[in-house]
């Protein structure tokens, strides 16, 4: 199942784009390739994100398809973290951080003043850079989410939530034994492997994943990648990585960021072995980055 | 000019860079040493001091843990007691157990015949040994009629003299035990009927300017109570305003100016929160003077800054990564807040809050200010009896001329500094206990 039949219109061409020193503040500097998707999870709609009077996203338009793995890569301060903690509205807790543009999940607006961002982040779930499990033994950091979101009225029920979670983080058989041993007691990949449980164990519809590997060793990494594999023919996932081989690896669309612009968004192969845009084939080449 | 010395530096073989390495070498490591001396000393001049500090504190004050006391024949004569053979508490209350006790004392020294000499036979026991005999009455009113040898607590004059405060060599008119008191003392210790004790009274009696029979109890009540209105005030106020301050509220200019406020309320000098409790509590609420209760309200106010500002910084230790992943899976702030960042900050909370308690132990000058001062003989049974605390029985004993009271001063501040040790040697042992490696 490739995504490029997906695709329903075509794109635009921007040519006011190239100078990478510009400042990102132009309105008209358009994205290459198709941004919509059909039946979309999520949709973006000119999203600006200013941190006080500095803005760090100028109008990105992108739409997250159903089931994708879409990898959003770019040079550092680029904006592909902000625009991802964006969609589980994790900029929240920024004070300074003001946002506009529409964001739907399912149609919905993510930043309307009737959603609650409780369920939003019950249904958009993240995974951050460094592993972060509590400071709890490793049963109970997967069983806080149902806990708190009421999901499981027995512990039976809680038990079986959290080896089935366990059980696709593929950490099952590494902890089984030693469930009520604390989480940071394990290694950094396994750590990693328990948040994406714990993200998995309240049931999300996306999982966004801010740099999953970026403190992990390869082979920690390999499995992470692996795991990414399995997940998303339950779920939609949204990856911002450093690693454009990881990003060739794991993802059906790649976006790339540049300077706060979503610069270019393709099928992953498209972006790699035949990029449109002069700043994305400068980045992939290994021009700058 | 500087052209040329780069140049020369620059042409420098490596064979010469390496000696001018050598060369600065030594000097680097002199550099090293000279600081390492300068600290060494200054942690010997530090302890140096404290070790004066505990030392004359407590050569000073370690005697005052004994007293002495008098072996005296008394014969409970029911003609003297209760002559109308009544045995009513009443009675047996108002009975003249004075007299018994100068009776037996005649009985002992029947060569003393002069009023004045009966005097100062007198004061060689404690007024305390009547009391004495009234509560074995009460008791047991049984004991009337029957003779019984019974150790009273001696004047503090003996007390002194026994342990070596008072010079007999000095003359006589320059000493406060005459040369006559002092034969008395030296033919009772030949009976056998003087013996120093350990000194219960010290910590079962409350205040009194008899100092045989003054104790720190009701000092250490009146602190206890003090500190449990301080600490059941200051810790869920501190800590809730900590909370709200770090996890809840904006960042804007009313919160940097509540900042700055109880950054200057940490260093306000105490005496202006006792006046401030004066002001507010006992004269706009009406509140009693001399209270635990007032006392717990200002050490309180004293107090807060402190906690609010170790709270602070305890929940900023805390590891935001730790509140993304709570936020992340969908938790509340409250529940973010109290599941997750509380439990980890607490420690360090209780290290401060405990750290803030200590202080308030050691405070005295707001407690000038609202009458905690005055002298109470009974010990407080509860938050609104009148009472006085530790520091201000140190204070008070201070003031007091005699040389018994200087030895119980020392006495007091050792008690002072065992619970200040205890406290701060707690607060270590939580910090070590629930720290956590992250």
């Amino acid at each position: 199942m490739q995504t490029n039949t997906l695709y329903n219109s075509s794109a635009t061409q921007p040519d006011n784009c190239i100078n990478i020193q510009s400042s990102i503040a132009s309105d008209d500097c358009h994205t290459v390739g198709n941004t919509s998707v059909k039946n979309p999870r999520m949709n973006c709609r000119n999203v600006d994100v200013f941190y006080a009077d500095k803005q760090a996203i100028n109008q990105v338009t992108l739409d997250i398809g159903r089931n994708e793995v879409i990898a959003m890569i770019g040079p550092s301060g680029c904006g592909k973290s902000t625009f991802l903690r964006c969609l589980n509205r994790m900029n929240d807790t920024i004070d300074s951080c003001r946002i506009s543009g529409e964001i739907l999940l399912d149609g919905q607006n993510i930043y309307d003043k009737r959603q609650d961002v409780v369920p939003l982040r019950a249904q958009v779930g993240m995974v951050f850079q460094k592993p972060n499990p509590f400071p709890k033994s490793i049963y109970e950091n997967v069983a806080y989410g149902p806990r708190i979101h009421g999901l499981t009225s027995t512990k039976s029920d809680l038990d079986i939530i959290v080896e089935s979670s366990l059980n696709r983080a593929g950490l099952w058989d590494e902890v089984k034994d030693r469930l009520n041993q604390p989480g940071t007691g394990l290694s950094g990949g396994q750590q990693q492997r328990l948040c994406i449980a714990r993200t998995i164990a309240v049931g999300p519809e996306v999982i966004l994943m801010d740099e999953p590997c970026s403190a992990l060793d390869p082979i920690a990494t390999a499995k992470i990648e692996e795991l990414i594999d399995e997940l998303h023919e339950e779920y939609t996932i949204v990856i911002v990585t450093h690693s454009m081989q990881q990003a060739a690896r794991v993802s059906q669309r790649t976006a790339y960021f540049h300077l706060g612009n979503l610069i270019e968004v393709g099928e992953t192969n498209q972006i790699f072995s035949n990029p449109r845009h002069k700043l994305t084939e400068d980045y992939i080449t290994g021009r700058f980055g | 000019m500087s052209n040329k010395i780069d140049n020369e530096v620059l042409s420098a073989s490596p064979n010469k860079s390496m000696q001018r390495v050598q060369a600065s070498l030594a000097r680097r490591y002199a550099k090293e040493r000279r600081f390492r001396r300068m600290g060494i000393s200054a942690v010997i001049t530090g302890l140096l001091f404290l070790s004066l500090l505990f030392g004359s504190i407590i050569s000073n004050g370690y005697t005052a843990f004994w007293q002495t006391y008098i072996q005296i024949e008394v014969h409970f004569d029911a003609e003297m007691l209760d002559p109308q053979g009544q045995r009513s508490p009443e009675a047996l209350s108002a009975a003249n157990y004075g007299g018994l006790v100068k009776r037996s004392l005649r009985q002992m020294f029947p060569q003393v015949k002069k009023r004045s000499d009966k005097r100062k036979l007198y004061h060689l026991v404690s007024s305390g040994a009547a009391f004495q005999l009234r509560e074995m009455v009460m008791n047991n009113p049984q004991l009337i009629g029957s003779t019984a040898l019974i150790w009273v607590a001696a004047d503090d004059d003996v007390d002194m003299l026994m342990k070596g405060h008072i010079n007999r060599h000095k003359p006589e008119a320059d000493r406060r035990m005459k040369d006559q008191q002092i034969s008395w003392v030296d033919e009772l210790l030949q009976q056998g009927r003087i013996e120093q004790r350990f000194n219960t009274t010290f910590f079962t009696a409350g205040d009194s300017r008899e100092p045989e029979l003054a104790g720190i109890r009701g000092a250490v009540m009146g602190s206890i109570f003090t500190l449990l209105i301080t600490l059941a005030l200051s810790l869920p106020i501190g800590v809730a305003a900590a909370l709200y301050l770090e996890e809840f509220a904006p960042t804007n200019r009313l919160t940097d100016l509540i900042e700055v406020n109880i950054n200057n309320l940490a260093a306000v000098p105490s005496i202006v929160f006792g006046l401030l409790g004066l002001a507010v509590f006992i004269g706009f609420f009406g509140m009693p003077r001399s209270v635990p209760i007032v006392g717990g309200l200002v050490l309180t106010l004293m107090t807060l800054p402190t906690i609010i500002i170790a709270s602070r910084a305890a929940l900023k230790s805390v590891p935001p990564s730790i509140r993304e992943a709570a936020l992340g899976i969908g938790a509340s702030r409250m529940q973010t807040v109290f599941h997750h960042v509380l439990p980890q900050a607490l420690p360090g909370m209780l290290t401060g809050t405990i750290i803030g308690m200590a202080q308030a132990l050691g405070e005295t000058a707001p407690l000038l200010m609202i009458g905690m001062v005055a002298f109470i003989v009974d010990i407080p049974g509860n938050v609104m009896d009148p009472s006085t605390a530790l520091p201000v029985q140190i204070y008070l004993w201070a003031d007091s001329p005699e040389r018994a009271f200087a030895e119980r001063t020392s006495a007091a501040i050792m008690v002072l500094l065992a619970f200040l040790i205890t406290m701060n040697t707690l607060a270590v042992l939580l910090r070590k206990k629930f720290e956590r490696r992250w």
